[in-house]
């Protein structure tokens, strides 16, 4: 059966303009290396290091990852996973 | 091109002048640049110099979004103390080519109201329609 993993617009050159990819069951972390696998390049736009980056959420079916195991949380059969990009930003004068 | 209602421009200053000195943010959605709703969101940064909106916020609205076959047409989102054009952080954030986004700035006593695409760190203003 396999997960979903739906592919936010500005990755989607990378996944030859696939909205909603195939994956293997396994951690979230795990999942993002078999991606990398089939669509390089891909891996490093949504993680650095081995840690999901700061302006990506990651929802396991309709959950933020951050709420609960990170990089960690068990991907199963059957489950939906949504890479989406944050929305941030703001005046940096001071940051 | 970005249209948008007077009212609902009003809902975007309203927005800005209650979170003011923090930044306000929200999403415009709607079909073919056209806004049909407005999304007040969450600044989760709740700071005066950057915003980030919550992500179980921005999901449940995302999926509302979907439910009523409305588009992400732009992000908005206000500059307590400077001009109404994108930042450094601002392009560096932007993960929403698709988007327009909206910048009002309170800088000044009349606010300002611009948008823009942002699109590989490239900044292009857009006209905005007023309906």
């Amino acid at each position: 059966m396999g997960v979903k993993v739906r592919i936010p617009t500005p990755l989607q050159r990378l996944t030859e303009g696939k909205e909603e990819v195939e994956a293997s069951p396994g951690t979230i972390i795990e999942l993002i290396g078999d991606l990398e696998k089939r669509f390089p390049g891909i891996g490093e736009r949504i993680s650095e290091s081995g840690k999901i980056r700061r302006f990506v959420n990651i929802y396991l079916n309709e959950q933020d990852i951050r709420f609960l195991n990170n990089e960690e949380t068990l991907v199963k059969d059957g489950d939906e996973v949504s890479i989406i990009p944050a929305i941030a930003g703001g005046d940096n004068r001071n940051v | 091109m970005l249209s948008i209602k007077r009212e609902d421009i009003e809902i975007v200053l309203e927005h800005a002048r209650d979170e003011n000195p923090r930044e306000a943010c929200g999403i415009l959605a709607g079909n073919d640049g056209v806004v049909e709703k407005v999304y007040r969101m969450k600044n989760k940064d709740l700071s005066s110099v950057t915003y980030l909106m919550d992500s179980m916020e921005q999901f449940a609205v995302m999926k509302e979004m979907k439910e009523k076959g409305l588009d992400l047409v732009g992000i908005y989102h206000s500059h307590t103390s400077s001009v109404a054009y994108p930042s450094a952080t601002d392009i560096e954030r932007a993960f929403y080519p698709e988007a327009s986004y909206l910048i009002v700035s309170l800088s000044n006593k009349e606010p300002q109201i611009r948008s823009f695409r942002i699109k590989d760190g490239k900044v292009e203003e857009e006209e905005m329609r007023i309906l």
